[in-house]
């Protein structure tokens, strides 16, 4: 198998979205197996702006040449911010998949115990490295 | 599952493996889908299609049989010509689309990995009275596609016949790379090119030689997704998507394959659809708002479901999110607006001509 980039900074999801925490706002994209299983992604629709997202819960969908796959909000907040250079160049996901972020939640207080309860970088390779058994 | 002779290549090429048609195929190679494709829009790209039948027919009757079980005029069809047709149930949909080769005292009929059982029983049980030997190659013969508008060059290099003098759709039988071939000016993404049979036990070396001789110009394995892609581009259509037991030859905008001054199974339900026009068909579909519309989705017409999508995707060539659809006749006049129902969301598309990509043939 292939190994997988990894961004150490961030905490990861069982569905395999990252989200790092700047100037105390949720930024989240999906990884780099993430992209990988996906392959060439062409289209990414993101969620509205002022949403109230709650942790697990699918509100962005990125589309491959093979399958559209749900993006999990890995915690709960309100969306503030989408990354709309994903409409022209969805294909950054592929290359920059800890770059090319989907969307900013400005969180809530469950921050911390939401972040707690996602993978750290190691944990999530190896839960990558697994599942492809 | 089964598995092609060059399922250990693909693997070592870091193929990534998936079930096609109850074979262990590769989707795509490490270069990926997107690359794959334009590969064979601007060089060449060589597909391991390996898993489709080959039905040899012979025998004093095999005109005949032939004439009788798909619907295409094969008295048209000169020694080496190949053609395009289908197989039709009695009520005119589709048991299966084949290629058809005239070769010296036999005819090669190339039919789907996914029907092959199917096709094989369904022959047999229209053989009658006639006197016709039907023979299964397909684990003889290993079937390869080079597709691309370089595909000629490269495949020049392997052999001393001039394949200059092999026109579109038709076939030689020749030597190549030392290994006796029959070769089809043929295949099934838009471009010029070419789909190979060789012997199965030669298919491991000739692979790696064929890739090795178009590496300079850019000719890369290309997997499952490119190959549907590209095929999608052209709007060829694909068993069980476009062509099916649900669907007849007419709706399926496949008129183009049928010589109606010949019998064959299905003509008379099918002449009953031509008469009375079809009632639903199939259209090229581009998006107006952007969307990727799948095979399955709903099509909609204020609201009610009129229709579903076939097959659908993001154009890596046209750079447009394109579909196919079957709709009911109203809706199938270019600049139509539909809507396709994109996980519970109306999107707008609009009826465009077919294919969304001209082929370039030779």
């Amino acid at each position: 198998m292939a190994n997988f980039k990894l961004d150490n900074d961030a905490r990861y999801a069982k569905s395999h979205e990252w989200v790092r925490v700047e100037d105390g706002v949720a930024v989240v994209g999906i990884s780099d197996a993430a992209q990988d299983m996906l392959s060439d992604v062409v289209y990414v629709e993101l969620p509205e702006i002022g949403r109230v997202v709650k942790a697990g819960e699918a509100i962005s969908t990125v589309e491959s040449v093979k399958a559209a796959e749900d993006v999990n909000a890995p915690v709960s907040g309100v969306i503030v911010e989408v990354n709309s250079a994903l409409e022209d160049t969805p294909e950054i996901v592929n290359t920059q998949p800890y770059t090319a972020w989907f969307f900013r939640i400005e969180p809530t207080a469950a921050l911390e115990s939401e972040l707690a309860g996602l993978m750290a970088a190691a944990d999530y390779d190896a839960y990558v490295a697994a599942s492809a058994h | 599952m089964q598995r092609t002779p060059l399922y250990a290549t693909h693997v070592a090429l870091g193929g990534r493996m998936v079930e096609f048609a109850g074979y262990e195929l590769p989707v795509q190679y490490p270069t990926g889908p997107m690359t794959e494709h334009h590969a064979v829009r601007t060089a060449a790209g060589l597909f391991d299609i390996d898993h489709m039948g080959q039905f040899e027919v012979r025998g004093p009757d095999a005109d005949a049989f032939l004439q009788r079980v798909q619907v295409w005029d094969i008295d048209q069809m000169a020694l080496l010509d190949a053609h395009y047709s289908l197989l039709l149930y009695a009520d005119g949909t589709v048991v299966d689309d084949i290629f058809l080769y005239k070769l010296t005292g036999r005819w090669l009929v190339i039919v789907n990995a996914a029907n092959r059982a199917k096709d094989w029983e369904w022959l047999q049980a229209q053989v009658g009275g006639l006197d016709v030997a039907l023979i299964d190659r397909s684990d003889e013969l290993c079937m390869l596609a080079l597709q691309g508008p370089k595909a000629e060059q490269i495949m020049q290099r392997l052999t001393d016949a001039d394949l200059d003098k092999v026109a579109t759709r038709t076939a030689a039988e020749i030597t190549l790379a030392g290994l006796p071939a029959i070769i089809g000016r043929t295949g099934y993404t838009g471009e010029d090119g070419f789909e190979l049979y060789i012997p199965t036990d030669g298919a491991v070396g000739f692979w790696d030689g064929l890739l090795d001789a178009g590496k300079e110009d850019g000719l890369l394995p290309c997997g499952l997704a490119a190959r549907d892609s590209l095929r999608f581009e052209a709007c060829m259509p694909l068993y069980g998507h476009e062509l099916s037991a649900d669907i007849n030859a007419l709706e399926a905008r496949m008129g183009w394959t049928v010589s109606w001054n010949k019998a064959f199974i299905g003509r008379d339900a099918l002449l009953k659809v031509k008469l009375e026009k079809p009632q639903r068909l199939l259209v090229g579909l581009e998006m107006v708002d952007k969307a990727v519309a799948r095979e399955h989705y709903d099509v909609a017409v204020a609201g009610q479901v009129v229709g579903h999508v076939t097959s659908g995707m993001k154009s890596p060539t046209l750079d447009k999110f394109l579909a196919m659809a079957l709709v009911p006749a109203a809706y199938a006049a270019n600049g139509a607006t539909v809507d396709v129902v994109v996980r519970g969301q109306p999107k707008q598309a609009k009826v465009v001509k077919r294919p969304f990509y001209k082929p370039r043939y030779k």
